[in-house]
């Protein structure tokens, strides 16, 4: 059976590898659109956060011996805690003024980050291991899909899921919306807010660094990893809708389909085709898909 | 020491290379030392993929070959850039360094785009250039040019030593997944020809985009669908890595495809580690454990300070075997000329048989191809690998005067009659 022209198992294949780079498309937005929709802040360090995450999972396992399961706790919150002081040192002074202050620092930290582990570690990247547990593939009928992808899908699925939970259905969370709302008036009821800004910041770091955690097994653990996905992870936001949780979610899982689609179609054109949408949604709805106007 | 001071930017000085060659020269002033002092660029990449494969460790080991000449009577001193793999910062910073910082010649130049810019800007001011890095096969084609050598490797020397190996080896039907830049286009065009003429067929090709790709998984799944007995890789450096380790993962191997990568480096092997690398082929012309004199060369370069204790491979051991004849040409022909005189310099080079340490015996061609043999090295499984480095198994030598494309194919104004 063919449909357009390709046959139908292969199409089957590469929705199905879309929506596992989606996956990771979403993890990432994820955290940055808790950032921004709490702190006002785009963080451009995120895909250096998210390499970092790599790297913690790399330096667990060859110095201490702990496998992927602890890496998989233990790197967020270690590269959570780094996110925390930097928010403490030096992002929490640039809340009052325009958004590009934090872009400008975020990126530029992002860049030294970058640069640091490059001069340590060299460019062409570390090996790490699938871990015993999530090693072989099942034989589907369409493709041969590795077990560990399976994973990814699932888990990256299951915190997207909680995140949203949390921030729309809990106390917490009905704090730190009304805290980006009114800051004054939250802190007037006895809530520590610039506390609640840095966990905030701490944790939308963490969701960067369990994603270069589920990442370091297929990607190359090196320094650049993050810089070639977080481009791609901003147009994601852009598209959901700025600080859309939801938004960034979906579209996380959408554009990673459509880009497996025209790997197929067109592949030349497959690292542009993000950006074409998302031109073609900030033409018709400038708010984004769920964004607040 | 010798200080120099260079303000370039992201223009980084090495005193260090500067060590007392002439310690036993008379010096009468700075003009006269000048005069005696030859100055080596080695441009690279320091920051971006091609770093491991050239960067930190093409510097040491070019200063590895000064060891070699204490006391020849002139001193040498060794500067160092980073290209960022951008044609227009290469040629920038090679043109200051010529005119205001008296290099006299540049060495290593990974990135075909960045190599090719430079070829025009040296061969303009008349000094030396060697390039060790680049892959393109129109440094000695049609750009080709009387102040340059192409030491290590070339497209074409690849392609037909992966390429013609596997199908012998019965690889009989290819996909191709290749990045969509010129390097790219090239590798897969010079191996398709290659393939088509040893009897095998190209059943398909996918091109990505480049640079910033780093999910493969759709091209390897198409590749799957193909039924390839080969799936020949035409990338480099991190993508490369990339490509072969999600093949490992969505078992191509497993089922009986062969990924072959068209250019890999025992650096990127070491990335990707053996779990994943072991089985594949690939060509280089140097492997640090062939023989006594590249286990000793190798030995040298670590020592000397090669970052994280990185094994030269093939880029690395040109940039020592280029510098290496270069200086004996200019103790040969006496500073001063060789300074004054980029394409006699080269001249006189293709003249004098080389002989080193990472490649042996071997000459220069009159196009500027420096010939010695290619390896084609089969990547050993952690069970066969008996320890860090320990990455390859010999399958066959092409010997050099077979390794690279004929002078008459390649168009070469230099020698056309």
């Amino acid at each position: 059976m063919d449909l357009f022209g390709i046959p139908a198992p292969l199409l089957f294949g590469q929705v199905l590898l879309g929506l596992i780079n989606g996956a990771f498309y979403a993890l990432l937005s994820l955290g940055l659109a808790v950032i921004f929709g709490m702190l006002n802040v785009i963080n451009f360090t995120h895909g250096a956060q998210f390499m970092m995450g790599a790297f913690v999972a790399w330096m667990l396992l060859e110095w201490l011996g702990i496998g992927y399961w602890g890496a998989l706790l233990l790197a967020p919150l270690i590269v959570g805690a780094t996110g925390i002081i930097m928010e403490r040192l030096m992002i929490a002074r640039l809340y009052k003024l325009d958004h590009l202050y934090g872009l400008l620092l975020t990126f530029g930290l992002g860049l030294i980050i970058e640069g640091l582990f490059r001069n340590e570690f060299g460019s062409s990247g570390l090996p790490y291991r699938i871990p015993v547990e999530l090693q072989g593939a099942w034989d589907l009928d369409f493709m041969f899909m590795p077990v560990y992808r399976g994973w990814v899908v699932l888990v990256a699925f299951v915190m997207c899921l909680a995140t949203w939970l949390v921030i729309e259905k809990t106390k917490i969370g009905s704090y730190l919306r009304a805290a980006t709302e009114n800051p004054a008036l939250v802190q007037a009821f006895g809530i520590n807010v610039p506390r609640m800004m840095t966990l905030t910041y701490g944790a939308g770091v963490a969701l960067a660094a369990f994603a270069g955690v589920l990442a370091a097994p297929i990607y190359s653990v090196n320094p650049q990893m993050g810089s070639n996905l977080i481009i791609i992870v901003f147009a994601v936001v852009v598209i959901g809708g700025m600080g859309s949780i939801l938004g960034s979610v979906l579209t996380g899982f959408g554009l990673g389909i459509i880009e497996g689609l025209t790997k197929v179609f067109y592949p030349e054109a497959s690292s542009t085709v993000i950006f074409v949408v998302m031109a073609l949604v900030l033409l018709a709805r400038p708010a984004a898909l769920l964004g607040r106007s | 020491m010798i200080d120099i001071s260079n303000s370039g930017r992201r223009n980084f000085l090495s005193a260090t290379g500067a060590m007392a060659l002439g310690a036993a020269t008379p010096m009468t002033g700075a003009r006269a030392q000048a005069a005696q002092t030859i100055r080596i660029g080695v441009l690279t990449d320091m920051s971006g993929p091609f770093r491991d494969i050239s960067g930190p460790t093409s510097v040491v080991a070019t200063r590895t070959a000064l060891q070699d000449f204490g006391n020849r009577g002139f001193n040498v001193e060794v500067l160092v850039a980073d290209h960022q793999n951008r044609p227009d910062v290469g040629v920038s910073l090679v043109r200051q360094w010529i005119d205001r910082d008296g290099v006299d010649v540049i060495v290593d130049v990974p990135s075909s785009g960045v190599a090719l810019a430079v070829n025009n800007v040296v061969r303009e001011r008349n000094k030396v250039y060697l390039n060790s890095t680049a892959a393109t096969v129109e440094l000695t084609g049609g750009q080709c040019s009387p102040n340059t050598i192409h030491w290590t490797y070339d497209t074409w020397m690849l392609a037909r030593s992966t390429g013609a190996a596997l199908v012998r080896a019965g690889g009989q039907s290819w996909y191709f997944i290749t990045a969509d830049y010129a390097f790219g286009h090239s590798l897969e065009g010079q191996t398709m020809d290659f393939v088509r003429s040893a009897g095998g067929r190209v059943v398909g090709s996918v091109r990505h985009p480049f640079p910033g790709t780093t999910d493969y998984s759709s091209f390897l799944l198409q590749a799957q669908a193909s039924r390839a007995q080969v799936v020949a890789v035409a990338n480099a450096g991190v993508d490369a890595i990339n490509v072969i380790k999600q093949a490992g993962e969505f078992g191509l191997m497993r089922r009986g495809q062969r990924v072959a990568g068209l250019l890999v480096f025992a650096n990127d092997v070491n990335s990707m580690g053996l779990q994943v690398a072991g089985g594949s082929v690939l060509t280089e012309t140097f492997y640090w454990d062939l023989n006594d004199r590249t286990r000793a060369l190798s030995q040298r370069v670590v020592a000397n300070g090669s970052p994280g204790g990185n094994r030269p491979s093939m880029g690395h051991a040109g940039c020592y075997s280029a510098t290496t004849h270069y200086l004996k040409t200019v103790a040969d022909m006496g500073v001063v000329a060789a300074k004054a005189d980029g394409a006699a310099t080269i001249a006189r080079m293709k003249a004098m048989p080389t002989d080193d340490d990472a490649f042996g015996a071997g000459t220069i061609r009159a196009d500027g191809r420096k010939l010695h043999p290619a390896y084609l090295f089969q990547v050993k499984t952690p069970a066969e690998s008996r320890g860090a480095w320990d990455f390859y198994t010999l399958l066959q030598t092409t010997p050099a005067e077979e390794a690279f494309r004929p002078m008459a194919a390649g168009n070469c104004a230099l020698v056309r009659s």
